[in-house]
């Protein structure tokens, strides 16, 4: 008889090829790249070997896309000629620089159809984990295991412990998957989830969308996790349907009909538990230079982490929402997906930003929706920057930075020291949340705020669709 | 890989917990080849003033010689998934991380590239951390044989690891050219894979997005 295996145990033994020394040889469904990956292929160079499935390795410029041309510098260049240069040369797919595919990594391989449930997705990016969103066991690696994958399409894995976290009820008006991301790293810190696998269930988890599912799957990784997944349902395969790398016509009836199949056993153990009522998560802000330093919009500077409030220019037991902001971003793999863009333009509609806002949408294809939308429009109206798709200003590696001392509103995933560029200070909260900063000038709390009617925008995404 | 046996060195201690790879590595520099270096860009916005200079109160700033140990508090190496951050610690000379934890991504990034990380608890955590404190730059052992960190007249503490780390990191083991042997086993899983799941292959009858 078999055990009861989680979903993640499952999908880890349909890719197992051999095991060896306590550790299991999986094979990868999808390999995906990044201009960071130029150490992988210069080792794959340096030892005269080949890429064993192109076809299954697909490469973006996303990290040093400048959010403007001018923003260009001699360094964003070579990242992404180099990229350029290594993947055609090995014969993999790649979208450069004016590519309509184009986009964040973890926004544009989605979109292109290529995550899908019960496969086994690796990037040299630890924002890998956002992929479990599908049902996909994803997980990031560093530069040697990239040259290992190039090279064998496989990965040495140890299994990992098995977190379940069950979010029951339902998340209150304004409050997002980001928040509940944020909120869970409060309960458990940064290293809560070390070492392991965390799936996700519950009602909340159910209701989310697949873009709310990214949102929280992606800041797994903050948690110390490998892993983040959420179990695939009807919301996942109407997502997936149709799009241009997806399966499709009797492969697709089989693909779905094997996704149905992709749940954990009752009984499954899991190392750890977690129960989270979804009532009780509130609209969070970071305030230290951890994702743990983090309270909710109604809270106060804590007293005890004088290193972390010394570099932010904090005291304890100051409100969150008297901290005021110099700068604003709405953008990353975390959060700069559609639903992101409209319910920030909902905060930003008949309003204009006290303090520069840069927007910059999770990829071509939305920021071309948004345009057709109009909401490209509101942004712009409100007084904000509308840049190209990128990293951007999540990473400071492509001329996008905040300055030495500047608060910054962002919906990125990382306030660590120095992130945004040296000396910034980055307070990580939900795309509304950074939309109300930018407009009072200070954090704010979204739900003190009328939101926009923003019926007109979604008719003229329905008109088009 | 050059191979891990014993290490006997300067030790240095960073007391802080959550020592980020954005810390260890600013991103600024990742564009540098491996050939390069990194060891000049260890956390270098940690040991330098917003002009550049040198932070007097960081002892990585002012040992006589490079460290060959670095003890640091809990979930070391947590964050971006770069591989730099290992390469920076390698090539300053560290060859050996102690910590109350360590972030996942970071521990397989570094026995990749042949720094022992070892895991300790409080207590020997502190007397290590106390040693190194009052003494900068003072001489620790690490020996992976036999597995203990020690240091000063008879001082120091025994740690786990996992045998097969152990192992790769004796031998300075390749990883890849070991995994090259199960070609065979490869070649077999994917045939069986393919044809179990025949639709899990990127779909690509000329139907790829736009291409500008």
């Amino acid at each position: 008889m078999n055990s009861p295996r989680t979903l993640v145990q499952k999908i880890w033994d349909t890719h197992r090829i051999t095991s060896a020394q306590g550790a299991d040889l999986l094979f990868v469904d999808r390999h995906l790249l990044h201009e960071g990956s130029h150490h992988a292929f210069d080792k794959i160079a340096a030892s005269g070997r080949t890429i064993r499935h192109p076809e299954l390795t697909f490469g973006v410029a996303d990290h040093y896309a400048p959010s403007r041309p001018e923003r260009a510098t001699d360094a964003t260049v070579t990242m992404i000629d180099r990229l350029a240069r290594n993947t055609t040369q090995h014969g993999v797919t790649s979208f450069g620089l004016g590519d309509s595919r184009r986009g964040i990594v973890h926004v544009a391989m989605p979109e292109q159809g290529l995550t899908l449930p019960g496969t086994i997705i690796v990037c040299g990016d630890s924002h890998t984990a956002t992929h479990g969103a599908f049902g996909a066991f994803a997980f990031g690696i560093g530069a040697s295991e990239v040259a290992h994958v190039l090279a064998t399409q496989a990965l040495w894995q140890t299994p990992p412990r098995m977190m379940r976290i069950n979010v029951n009820g339902q998340l209150p008006t304004a409050v997002t998957a980001k928040d509940l991301a944020l909120h869970i790293i409060g309960q458990i810190g940064t290293g809560g989830a070390t070492g392991h696998a965390v799936e996700y269930g519950g009602d909340a988890i159910s209701a989310l969308s697949m873009e709310g599912r990214m949102t929280l799957c992606n800041m797994t990784i903050e948690m110390g996790a490998r892993s983040g997944i959420v179990p695939p349902d009807e919301v996942t395969f109407a997502w997936i349907a149709g799009r241009p790398m997806a399966p499709s016509g009797r492969d697709w009836t089989a693909a779905v009909d094997y996704w149905r199949s992709l749940r954990s056993d009752p009984g499954a153990t899991y190392d750890h538990v977690l129960d989270i009522e979804a009532e009780q998560v509130a609209p969070m802000v970071t305030w230290g230079t951890s994702p743990e330093h983090v309270a909710p919009i109604t809270g106060s500077v804590p007293h005890g982490q004088q290193d972390a409030l010394d570099y932010m220019g904090l005291r304890a037991g100051m409100p969150i929402a008297q901290i005021k902001v110099q700068r604003a971003f709405i953008g990353s793999c975390t959060n700069g997906r559609w639903s992101d863009l409209l319910a920030a333009a909902a905060v930003l509609k008949g309003r204009h930003v006290r303090v520069p806002l840069l927007v910059s949408p999770g990829s071509e294809a939305i920021a071309a929706h948004a345009e057709v939308t109009g909401i490209a429009d509101v942004f712009r109206t409100a007084g904000a920057e509308w840049g190209s798709s990128g990293c951007s200003l999540c990473v400071g590696m492509n001329g996008d930075q905040v300055a030495p001392g500047e608060h910054c509103a962002s919906t990125s995933n990382r306030n660590f020291r120095g992130r945004q560029g040296p000396g910034a200070r980055t307070h990580l909260m939900s795309p509304a949340m950074v939309a109300a900063a930018a407009v009072m000038g200070h954090i704010a709390d979204v739900r003190d705020l009328t939101l926009a009617d923003m019926t007109e925008h979604l008719a003229m995404q329905e008109a088009r669709s | 890989m050059k191979p891990f046996v014993t290490e006997t060195g300067p030790g240095v201690a960073l007391p802080m917990d959550n020592i980020d790879t954005d810390q260890l590595i600013p991103a600024r520099f990742m564009k540098r080849s491996r050939t390069e270096g990194y060891g000049q860009q260890l956390l270098f916005d940690l040991r330098h003033d917003a002009d550049g200079s040198k932070r007097p109160d960081m002892a990585l700033n002012y040992l006589s010689a490079r460290p060959v140990l670095l003890i640091a508090g809990a979930n070391f190496g947590c964050g971006s998934s770069r591989e730099a951050a290992v390469y920076a610690l390698v090539d300053h000379g560290i060859r050996c991380v102690v910590a109350k934890s360590f972030a996942d991504i970071f521990r397989n990034n570094a026995l990749r590239n042949g720094l022992l990380t070892v895991t300790c608890g409080d207590a020997d955590h502190q007397a290590l951390t106390a040693f190194l404190s009052e003494n900068p730059g003072g001489t620790v052992a690490a020996d992976l044989r036999a597995q203990t960190i020690s240091w000063g007249q008879e001082q120091g503490f025994p740690f786990d690891i996992d045998d097969n780390i152990r192992r790769r990191l004796l031998l300075g083991m390749d990883e890849l050219s070991e995994t090259l042997e199960y070609n065979s086993e490869i070649e077999e899983f994917e045939q069986r894979y393919r044809h179990a799941y025949p639709w899990m292959a990127p779909h690509s009858s000329g139907s790829i997005g736009p291409s500008r």
